[in-house]
Parts: structure tokens; C-alpha cells; sequence
């Protein structure tokens, strides 16, 4: 399991690791946290010629308000999202998805932005950024461009990134007095990749929904937003019945496939239950 | 765009990486694909870091980089120019999980040890964010540990044990 | 009970104290000393190329660019190592009728499992002889694969070897004779088919070994993460034609064991080769990813099984049919149809009856071959046994405690004999119940179950005893024509400034050899335990011995140098009393003094008397030859194996709606015989009730319709963690061999020998409001919702 060699080029600012990528072209990878992209290496499933290395890069890191929106630097790493106060507050979200990414170890070096740039379906970051209606901050040789999360997400691995671009921010919008979050996941073990996950951003209008985001995560080959489930749930009260109604609205917003451990029924009927308990916390959370 | 020129190395060319290892400046040539751990196992000759699986999934290889447990095998040693690393070797000579030590040895929290450097390293870093975690969150805190031959019961208490035994030093230091 | 060797409070009372191991505090500090850690001058690593089909043949392989690429050393097939290395073959005699290929270290004409080694790249790193492996080309042809246990055994299956007639190994049957007049008269008869998934043990240090061949001096020295070194010094000596005297095997620290690390490893065997070729140190570690696919796996069972019982309850019959895949060899030198063999002589152990009928099955298959691993068919045995007791105590109406208490072999009926014909000395499963109902609050966690079950909540109580074997006698293997020993040997010394070094052929895998021969030794010669440096895990230091495996390490290992211990000891009294002008038999030995047995006073120290013979042997009566030094063997020779006995609790919930299982808490009473380290035994119980948890719960090797490992990584074969691991109560009942002085058994396989039986009771247990039941190991979230119909 050794990788197969390459060079490497540390870039201290975006313009440096974007001229690196456009001289090396498609041969060419970004390294954030690397918790996913080094395995790949080491198991020769990757073998780019250059290595660029994001970990320098200042302008890729920090917390702040800008406007109505909450901007996180792309190198934001997994554990900071449970430390910072900015978090806690205005992205609550994140902060409740976070304890069940992998473990210590790994949320003290992977990185937001490489977890959303990765796309990997069944990670909780790129759902619960999808489900906050977030802006995916890109820079690339022709400029800077903004991309809705909506937008982002295109199919197994793929995402709104072209070749030799790269992720800058996340910007999410800020958590407000009358929203509520919830977050779950059935995981076979501790900081597994989950079975099924889902997170939810709920705007409350006295006890009526007025608006929420529902996404899941392991359901398919992206990030899933539960379209005809939101739309189920609003204008009601979150009672049992219109979880019930939510249960079954879910079976037209996913479809998964059947893999070789978890039948697809089996992973529907998971995901209406966890739908079902995720929904009765946010309820509990009024 | 900044139109500087970007020098690139050659594949598997050498590269020297400087890193304060274990509170020592060192400096030695790798190539670009030599994996953190397998630098430090191989010419640093620091073999209490382990390579479990090479994949982030077992613990065995756990340092601290800049004061935080990472995978030495989820990180390239060049990455690693101008970080301050810390071994098992390198906290074990600095005395500051000798506690930790003491109570895995009295509790025979390990078996054939090749876990237990980076059970140390999760062990201490728990302990310096979180003063008394109950059990629960040390098994939390355990889960990308993995150990084949204990049952992990004797690594929990021995981890119980010292935080208790910190806290109530601390108690005893905050009275006087 | 019996009382202690020794009281506990006299000096030097090692036997029954949890002394902390004194070789842990390296490995604490990270100074272990692990083959993986090994670097000698010029050594070269190997990397092999490996078949990606179940079945194939193989066509040619084109080496030429590989061995160009610069870094390379050398590229060896099948045929280049073949020209010296003899084939083994893994059949032992008394398995009658057993059949399996030839093998060697790389196949010549055809791969048999996907991920079989096939070709070996020696080169100045890991990293470019795996970049070397990239320019290598294989041309396969497929073949058809048998991939499932079914489909091996059906007509007309593709034949793993085409030389044989059939897909099977090994077929066996047990009958004591009156099962079907027993099932004929019985009140009730209960059924069940159940599946044991295949898992591997996972060892957190890999497969790793350094091959060293002297060719000027025709010398090897392998250093090697194995068990058992003397058995590979008698392998590498016979199969590369090597004066054994002229092999040394050494295995410093290993990093986890479990059975895994004493079968020969067709890697293993090449990197000998490989070495030999080259004239230099060769290095292989299998990465995880190998591991998976290399590493022995074990389980893989089918069981059919009936049971008759009266109608009070009483088990009046048994009848099963075992059939199991084990690849597509069997292992060299232990086989691989003890584990089959172990369930079919295990089932019932525990328990009174007398009408037993069993048929064994083993089957050839292209996958990589199953073999002992810590607990050897125990978690089978059990399961089986364990879950037709609940079943046939529901049937009847009784609560399962009380089915086991009215059915086990009573504590005052030894000798007695399983159903099987297992021959055992004394048992103790009668006190082993009373005391796991006092530590569970047995009837106060039934009323909990109750309440919490009208509220919605399903918890599941389980329990199942046990039977262990350990300390075999050269009935195991010995008499197959294996040349695996029975016995150790140990060679102990006081060194001149009268301290004790013991070097001792039972080896340390972290379980605590060295820390109880160390007490054991200290104790019988009445010095301080820091005093004795015991030695393992080297063939050139050691006498030859069976080493680590079956639990023989206290059982044998410790009565080894328990007898070695006095012998020096009257060797020593024997000079201390011409010295003294005193009678031996006067004389005693208390903290490192000779002191008078009669008043306990100290006369002369131990020191003295080494100091004297080494130094100024001048001064002793003429004719005096101080024997200082004292090799000993001892072999078991009454029962053919200690059996050990004990029972598990377990209690759990299952969330109904998502089919997952929480492990609250696990209970073990257990009795090894004489306990020589309560802590280390305890480690021992946890350790391997968390490796049968694992098995209950998580693991198992999946495979694809074509023969391909589907999860084999860390990240996807899911190994017992932390946090969803249980705290385990233990509790000890002490009833020690006669066989020996130690009294010692062994305790290394109970706890993982009936984990899985009782979470899989457990379950059972709390699916009962549901009619719901679970036949099959592991209990996934997708055999719960299924058994609950949920989707």
C-alpha cells in the first residue's frame, strides 16, 4: 500500500496552488486534509503526477460574518466546527453534525471544504451543507464564481468543480431565532459512514413550519434533499400525523439501490425511521 | 493571476523536510510519496509509531502534529516540513503522560502494545480538553482505536482512573 | 476450591496475585521491538502480485519489464521458487480420508482464490517493488469458481482441484447409538438451521517476516511475527533442505496473535526463498489489504441440528449435520478440519445426555482457507448447543437458568464424559450457575426486561455455558504425524550473582507468558520476581517446544518451569547444605535466603551460594559439582486435554425499528483451573468475549458472486470498537488439574468460545413478543428487520 510517486508543491496563496494545478493539468491533484485522498493514493485508486498542497494557503482559512451569511474558510477543519463559537451560533447545524464525522484524529486534520469538494454521499458535511441552502465559494483560472449547494452536487463524485478548480468557502446563511436544527444517523459503529443519515433546518412560524430543509446522506449516489418531504411538512404543526405524512412522502424524493450489505427496501424503511426520529427531535427542540 | 513561475519537483526526487520532532530539530531527504509514518518508523528510527492500516481506520499510527493527534499514515512527510511533531517516544521522555503510563501498566490496559502508543496519544489529548469525561465519552473518544487483545475495559478505567486522579490534584493544588 | 500452592501472604507468593506484567512498560513507552520495526543492513522488501480471479489459469506471466525497472532486485513465479522448496500438503493421518493439493510458496500453473500470490518482486523498497508489481503481466485464463458452500457441493460443481472427484476434503460421524429411539421417545423435539459467517482475526500488527540467508555459511535466521518458532525452524530446515541446527527462527514482540500467526503462509514461504535466491535479508509485512485476503480466515459453518428433551426438560438426544467451506487447500501442518472436527466433538459438552449422532462435511472452495483461530469451533459448538437448549426450554416452559441447572453434568459426577466422548477430569458448571445468577441480579433484570418491554423498550437476556479445550496432549496432532509438540522445555539458571534467568520455549503475544512463568518460577524458588528474567521466542536460546496456541501456555508452559524451578531449587539446597553442614531437606529458601525449614531463620543467601559455586568452587568438598543450571521437559500425560468450563451472560437491547443491538453488559464466570494472575486472566476473558462479540455483531467477510472479498479493508470489515463494546463482569470458580503440581488450565479461547452464543440467546430473547427469531451469525440490522419483517 505505498502511493506511486509523484512531486509535490506547497502553495501559500490560491493563485499559487491554481497556476501550480494549470501547469500540471489533469495530472494534477489538490491536497486538503487528505483523509480520504491519501488512502486513495496508498491503494493506487488515485495517481496523480503533482500533489498541490491547500494546507498553507491563509486565504483558505477563518471563520466570519459577512452580510447575512456565515463565510467558512475551506480549510476549516472537522474539530473546529465543534470548538468555535461562531459555529455553535450561527451554523448550529454543522455543529451537530460534527461529532459523528470518523473520529478525533480525523476531525483534527480533514477539512470542510475537502469534504464537500469530495462529494462522498454518504459523508455528513456536503448533506448538511445542502440542506443550509449554502454558497460554494470557487476560484479558478478564470476567476471567482459562487455556486448554490442546490447546484453543487451532480452526480457520484461529481460536483459543480471543473478540473484545476478549486473550493474557497462555504457561506451559509446565519441561524436565526426562530429556526430550529436537528441531525441523526444510524451507523453501525462510532464514526462510521452511516447506514442512513439526515439533518434538518426548520424555519418555525409560532408551532407552523413555515420553510425547512431536509437532506440525507447514504441514500444515493449524492447528497439527497427530501423535496416532497418538505414540501409535506410546510405550513403544519409537527404532530405525528404529519410526521406519518413525511414518512411517506419520502418515497418520492429517494430511490436507493441495492448494495451488497444493506437491501434498498431495507435502507428506505431506515430512512423513514430516521426521518421519523429526526423529525420528532426537531419538534422536541420547540 | 500572478504570473510568478511555479518550480515543481521531480517525480521521486528527494526533498529535504525540517520538522521539530519530539522538541529536536531534525532534517532528512524523502521522497514526496513517503507517508509521515513511514518516515518516522524508518530513517527517524522512531518504531513506537505503528502502521496498523494505512487508511486512517486503526489508531496504530497516531502522532501529534502542531499539538493535535493526526494519522502519521494519512499524511505525506513532506507535509510535514516546519511542523513540530511528538511521538510516543517523545512523550513518553517528557514525563507528561507518565500517569497514563503508570495506571495502563497497574491495570495491564494492553497486551501485546501495538495499539497502545496510539491509545496514549487519543488518551492525553481526551484528557487535555476534557477534565473528567465519563465513560461514555472516553469510548467516544476510543472509536477509531482499535485493540484486538484487551476488550478495551482496562484501557477505559485506566483513562478513568487518571482524570480522577488529575482532577483531584487539581482541586488539592486550586485549595492551598 | 482448593487452597492455594502457597499462602498468599508468605514472600515471594506470586501464584494468585495480579502482578502487573513486568514487559509492558516498554511497550508503553514505545519501545517494543516488533518484526515490523526490524532493519537489517541490505535488507530488500518483497511485494507480490496477486491473482484477481477465484480461478484461473495461468497462461504466462511477463516479467521482463518489471525486473528492468531500476530498484529491482529480483521477479520470482511459482517454477523459479519450486526449484528449492519441497511442497507441503495439509493432511494429517488420523483425519482418515482427508484430502488436499499440494502447495507451494507460488503457484506454477493455476490461482486458486483471488488474491493468492502469484508472483515476487524483491526490490530496495516496498514502494518500487510495488511499482514493479505495476509492470508486471499475468495472462489468466478463468476458470469456473466455486465461491459458496452450496454450490461446491452440488452435482456437477466446477472442481476446485480437477484432480479430485468431488469438492470435498474431509467427512466424518460421530454416533453413540440410540438417537433415533431417544428422538422416537422424546416429548418434544426442537429444530434449527443456523449460518456462521466466515471472519479473520484481524491482528493490528500484519503478517511480517525477515528472511536472513548466510550463504556462506549456509545459515537462516528468520525473524518471524509467529506463535510458534520451533515449528518453523523444523519447516524451513526440512523444506529448503537446511540443517534444522543451521535455522533459527526468533519472534521478538508480536502484535497480536490469536491463532492467526502459527500456519504457513505461502508469503512467508517465498520470502525464505526469496532470501535464499538473493543472499540477503528480505522483508515482507502483508499491508491490512493483504491481510484480508491472505491472512487465514476461520468459521463458515452450516449446522443443521435436533434436539430431544422429555417431558420435563430433560435432553435426552442430539443429532447435527456440520458442513463447512474452508478454500481451496487445507492449511499446513494443523489442517483445516479441526475446527469442523471441534464442532461435531464439542456440541453438548456441557450437558448429561448420552444419544449423540453427528456428521461432519468439509469442503473445498476458491477462497483463501479457513483455519484455527482463537477458539477453535467452540463459538460454533456453543451456539448451536446453546440456542437448541433456549429453544427447547421455551418449548417446555422453562426459564433458561433452570434448563441449564437441570441438564448440565453435576459438579459432583466427575469423572464424566461428554456425549461426544470427551473424557473430563472435573468440571464445575453447577457452581458456575449459581454464580452468574448472583452476579447478573438475574431475577431482578428479568423483572426489568419485563417492565421495559410494556413500555416498548425490547431487551434480551441470553445465556450459554461453555466448554473449553485446552492443553492438548500429542493426541491432537502429534499422533496425525504432525511435528507439532505436546511438550516445553525450559532451561533455567541462577546466574552468579544469584538472580534466575528462565528461558522457556512458551511465547509471549502480550497474553503474559513471561509475567506468570516469572511468578511461577519466583514463587517455587523462594526469590523476588524482579530476580528472574525470563526468555522466550528465539529457537537458538530456548529448548524446543509446542510454544503458544490452544491455551498451553499456563497449563503446560507454567508446570514446565514450575518443575524446572525445583529441580534448581534442590539443586541449590543441595550445595547449600554441604555448606552448611545441614541435611537439604532441612533447608528452605524464603527471599533469596537459604533459611532453616524447621525456624524459618536466614543462614546463608542465595547469592552466596551462587557466588561460592561460580567463583570459589575450590571451597566446596571435593567431588562437589555445582548444578546451577537445569533443563527440564514436561509433557501432559493424564487427561488427553484440560478442560476448562464456565457460563456467559449477556444483555442487550434491540431497537425494533432500525434493527440495531446494544450491548448493555456482559457477564463470565469461568474456571481455568488455578489461577496464576487474576488480572491477567481477566484480560484474557475480556479480550476474548469482545473478539465473540465481534462475530456476534459485525464481522464477516462478504464475498461477490465471482469470489471477490467485497470488504476487505479496515474501513469495511467492521472489527469490535470501543464504543459499542460492553463492560464484562467476571467471576472465577477455581477447580485445578490433579494432572499437574500448578494445577493450571487455560483461559486464552473461553471468552470468545460462547460470546456469540449468548448474544445471539439474547436477541432471541428479546424478539419473542415478535415471533420473530435469528438462526444466523452476525446479527446484522439487516437479518433483525427481516426476521421483523420491517421491509
Amino acid at each position: 500500500m505505498k502511493a506511486r510517486a509523484f512531486s509535490y508543491f506547497r502553495a501559500r496563496t490560491i493563485d499559487e496552488a491554481l497556476a501550480a494545478h494549470a501547469g500540471a493539468g489533469d495530472e494534477a491533484r489538490f491536497i486538503a486534509g487528505g483523509q480520504s485522498l491519501v488512502p486513495a493514493l496508498a491503494l493506487r485508486l488515485q495517481a496523480p503526477t503533482i500533489l498541490i498542497d491547500i494546507n498553507h494557503v491563509d486565504e483558505l482559512r477563518g471563520i466570519r460574518r459577512e452580510g447575512d451569511r456565515l463565510r467558512i474558510g475551506a480549510l476549516t477543519r472537522h474539530r473546529e466546527m465543534l470548538t468555535e463559537p461562531l459555529i455553535a451560533e450561527f451554523a448550529p447545524l454543522l455543529r451537530a453534525a460534527a461529532p459523528f464525522v470518523a473520529h478525533p484524529a480525523i476531525r483534527n486534520r480533514g477539512t470542510l471544504g475537502g469534504s464537500v469538494a469530495l462529494a462522498d454521499p454518504a459523508s455528513e458535511f456536503p448533506a448538511m451543507v445542502l440542506a443550509l441552502d449554502a454558497e460554494i465559494e470557487i476560484a479558478g483560472p478564470s476567476g471567482r464564481r459562487i455556486v448554490k449547494a442546490d447546484e453543487f452536487f451532480i452526480d457520484l463524485f461529481e460536483t459543480a468543480l471543473a478540473p484545476g478548480e478549486l473550493l474557497v468557502a462555504i457561506r451559509v446563511p446565519l441561524f436565526r431565532s426562530n429556526q430550529r436544527i436537528a441531525f441523526d444517523e444510524l451507523a453501525r459503529r462510532r464514526g462510521d459512514y452511516a447506514l442512513v443519515g439526515c439533518g434538518m433546518i426548520a424555519t418555525f412560524d409560532q408551532h407552523r413550519i413555515a420553510d425547512i430543509r431536509i437532506a440525507l446522506f447514504s441514500v444515493g449516489n449524492l447528497p439527497m434533499r427530501a423535496i416532497s418531504t418538505e414540501a409535506a411538512l410546510v405550513g403544519s404543526r409537527l404532530d405525528a400525523e404529519r410526521i406519518a405524512a413525511a414518512q411517506t412522502a419520502l418515497g418520492q424524493d429517494l430511490a436507493p439501490a441495492e448494495s451488497d450489505d444493506v437491501p434498498a427496501a431495507m435502507r428506505m424503511h431506515l430512512a423513514r425511521v430516521l426521518l421519523g426520529r429526526v423529525l420528532g427531535r426537531l419538534g422536541e427542540a420547540a | 493571476m500572478s504570473g510568478a513561475p511555479v518550480e515543481l519537483d521531480d517525480v521521486d526526487d528527494a526533498v529535504r523536510v525540517r520538522m521539530v520532532v519530539n522538541g529536536r530539530k531534525v532534517a532528512c531527504d524523502v521522497a514526496p510519496r513517503d507517508t509521515l509514518v513511514d518516515v518516522l518508523r524508518g530513517p527517524l528510527e522512531l518504531t513506537g509509531t505503528h502502521a496498523g492500516c494505512e487508511m486512517g481506520a486503526c489508531g496504530a499510527c497516531l502522532v501529534q502534529l502542531d499539538g493535535c493527534a493526526v494519522h502519521a499514515c494519512l499524511m505525506f512527510a513532506v507535509q510535514a516540513d516546519g511542523a513540530r511533531i511528538d511521538t510516543i517516544e517523545g512523550l513518553s521522555a517528557s514525563g507528561v503522560i507518565a500517569d497514563l503510563q503508570a495506571e495502563f501498566h497497574r491495570r495491564n490496559a494492553l497486551q501485546c502494545g501495538f495499539c497502545t502508543p496510539g491509545m496514549l496519544m487519543t488518551a492525553h489529548e481526551l484528557l487535555s480538553q476534557v477534565a473528567r469525561p465519563g465513560r461514555e465519552a472516553i469510548r467516544d473518544a476510543l472509536s477509531g482505536n482499535f485493540c484486538r487483545c484487551t476488550g478495551y475495559e482496562a484501557i477505559v478505567d485506566s483513562i478513568a482512573a487518571v482524570a480522577e486522579a488529575r482532577a483531584a490534584k487539581a482541586a488539592e493544588g486550586s485549595s492551598r | 476450591m482448593t487452597a492455594p500452592l502457597t499462602s498468599l501472604d508468605r514472600p515471594n507468593s506470586y501464584i494468585g496475585r495480579s502482578v502487573p506484567r513486568p514487559n509492558a512498560k516498554r511497550l508503553l513507552a514505545g519501545r517494543g521491538r516488533y518484526v515490523t520495526d526490524l532493519r537489517l543492513p541490505r535488507m530488500l522488501h518483497a511485494a507480490f502480485l496477486r491473482s484477481p480471479h477465484a480461478h484461473a489459469r495461468i497462461i504466462s506471466i511477463d516479467v521482463d519489464a518489471a525486473r528492468a525497472q531500476p530498484g529491482v532486485h529480483l521477479v520470482a513465479s511459482g517454477a523459479d521458487l519450486a526449484m528449492i522448496c519441497t511442497p507441503w500438503t495439509g493432511t494429517l493421518d488420523h483425519f482418515k480420508g482427508m484430502i488436499s493439493e499440494p502447495q507451494l510458496p507460488l503457484p506454477i500453473d493455476r490461482a486458486v482464490w483471488a488474491g493468492q500470490a502469484v508472483v515476487a518482486v524483491v526490490a530496495e523498497s516496498r514502494a518500487i517493488a510495488e511499482d514493479a508489481l505495476e509492470r508486471i503481466t499475468v495472462d489468466y485464463e478463468e476458470l469456473p469458481a466455486v465461491v459458496d458452500l452450496d454450490a461446491a457441493r452440488a452435482p456437477h460443481a466446477p472442481l476446485v482441484n480437477p484432480a479430485a472427484s468431488s469438492n470435498i476434503c474431509f467427512r466424518t460421524q460421530l454416533d453413540s447409538g440410540g438417537v433415533d429411539e431417544a428422538f422416537a421417545a422424546a416429548a418434544h423435539v426442537v429444530e434449527e438451521e443456523f449460518g456462521f459467517g466466515r471472519h479473520t482475526p484481524v491482528t493490528l500488527e500484519p503478517r511480517a517476516i525477515v528472511a536472513d540467508y548466510e550463504p556462506d555459511s549456509g545459515v537462516l535466521t528468520v525473524h518471524h511475527a509467529t506463535q510458534t518458532p520451533y515449528q518453523f525452524q523444523d519447516l524451513y530446515s526440512r523444506h529448503y533442505g537446511i540443517p534444522e541446527a543451521r535455522v533459527r527462527v526468533i519472534a521478538p514482540d508480536i502484535g497480536g496473535s490469536f491463532g492467526m500467526k502459527l500456519h504457513v503462509y505461502h508469503e512467508d514461504m517465498a520470502v525464505v526463498g526469496l532470501s535464499i535466491l538473493l543472499g540477503r535479508p528480505v522483508k515482507y509485512v502483508a499491508d491490512r489489504i493483504e491481510s484480508f485476503v491472505s491472512d487465514i480466515h476461520a468459521r463458515d459453518h452450516h449446522v443443521r441440528a435436533r434436539m430431544a428433551v422429555d417431558a420435563d426438560g430433560k435432553i435426552l438426544a442430539m443429532d447435527v449435520v456440520d458442513v463447512t467451506a474452508i478454500g481451496a487447500f487445507s492449511t499446513y501442518p494443523r489442517t483445516s478440519v479441526v475446527e469442523g472436527n471441534q464442532v461435531i466433538r464439542l456440541i453438548g459438552a456441557p450437558y448429561g445426555f448420552k444419544s449423540y449422532r453427528a456428521a461432519l462435511e468439509v469442503v473445498f472452495q476458491n477462497k483463501v482457507q479457513t483455519s484455527q483461530y482463537r477458539a477453535v469451533g467452540h463459538p460454533i459448538a456453543c451456539a448451536v448447543t446453546e440456542r437448541m437448549v433456549d429453544l427447547a426450554a421455551e418449548r417446555v416452559g422453562l426459564d433458561p437458568l433452570v434448563m441449564r441447572a437441570n441438564n448440565v453434568i453435576a459438579d459432583d459426577a466427575y469423572p464424566a464424559a461428554s456425549p461426544t466422548g470427551y473424557k473430563f477430569e472435573a468440571l464445575s458448571h453447577e457452581a458456575c450457575l449459581r454464580r452468574l445468577r448472583a452476579i447478573m441480579n438475574y431475577d431482578s433484570l428479568r423483572d426489568e426486561q419485563a417492565a421495559l418491554r410494556r413500555r416498548g423498550v425490547h431487551r434480551g437476556i441470553g445465556i450459554a455455558t461453555f466448554v473449553e479445550i485446552t492443553n492438548p496432549s500429542p493426541a491432537f496432532y502429534g499422533v496425525g504425524g504432525a511435528r507439532i509438540s505436546s511438550q516445553d522445555g525450559a532451561t533455567i539458571s541462577l546466574t552468579p550473582s544469584g538472580e534466575v534467568r528462565c528461558a522457556i520455549s512458551v511465547t509471549e503475544q502480550g497474553q503474559g507468558t513471561e509475567a506468570i512463568v516469572s511468578q511461577i518460577v519466583a514463587e517455587q524458588l523462594g526469590i523476588a520476581q524482579e530476580h528472574v528474567k525470563v526468555l522466550t521466542g528465539d529457537t537458538e536460546v530456548t529448548p524446543h517446544g509446542g510454544a503458544t496456541w490452544a491455551c498451553r501456555g499456563a497449563g503446560i508452559g507454567g508446570e514446565t518451569a514450575l518443575q524446572a524451578a525445583r529441580q534448581l531449587k534442590a539443586n541449590i539446597l543441595e550445595i547449600a547444605a554441604l555448606i552448611l553442614q545441614e541435611q537439604p531437606a532441612a533447608l528452605d529458601i524464603v527471599d533469596g535466603q537459604v533459611v532453616s525449614r524447621s525456624t524459618q531463620q536466614p543462614r546463608l543467601a542465595v547469592a552466596e551460594i551462587a557466588r561460592i559455586s561460580y567463583f570459589r568452587s575450590d571451597t566446596l568438598p571435593p567431588g562437589t559439582q555445582a548444578q546451577l543450571t537445569v533443563s527440564h521437559h514436561f509433557a501432559p500425560q493424564g487427561y488427553p486435554f484440560a478442560f476448562t468450563n464456565g457460563v456467559q451472560g449477556c444483555y442487550l437491547e434491540v431497537d425494533v425499528d432500525t434493527g440495531f443491538i446494544k450491548l448493555l453488559k456482559h457477564y463470565v464466570v469461568e474456571d481455568c483451573g488455578r489461577i496464576i494472575n487474576p488480572m491477567l486472566v481477566d484480560e484474557q476473558l475480556r479480550g476474548g468475549v469482545v473478539q465473540g462479540l465481534g462475530a456476534a455483531l459485525f464481522e464477516e467477510c462478504r464475498y461477490g458472486e465471482t469470489g471477490q472479498l467485497l470488504n476487505g479493508s479496515l474501513a469495511d470489515y467492521l472489527v469490535p470498537m470501543a464504543m459499542e463494546m460492553p463492560d464484562i463482569v467476571i467471576d472465577h470458580v477455581e477447580t485445578p488439574t490433579a494432572d499437574t503440581i500448578l494445577g493450571a488450565k487455560g483461559c486464552g479461547e473461553a471468552g470468545t468460545a460462547a460470546a456469540s452464543a449468548c448474544v445471539l440467546n439474547a436477541v432471541n430473547d428479546a424478539l419473542t413478543p415478535f415471533g420473530a427469531s435469528i438462526n444466523a451469525i452476525p446479527i446484522t440490522p439487516a437479518r433483525v428487520l427481516k426476521a421483523l419483517n420491517r421491509y
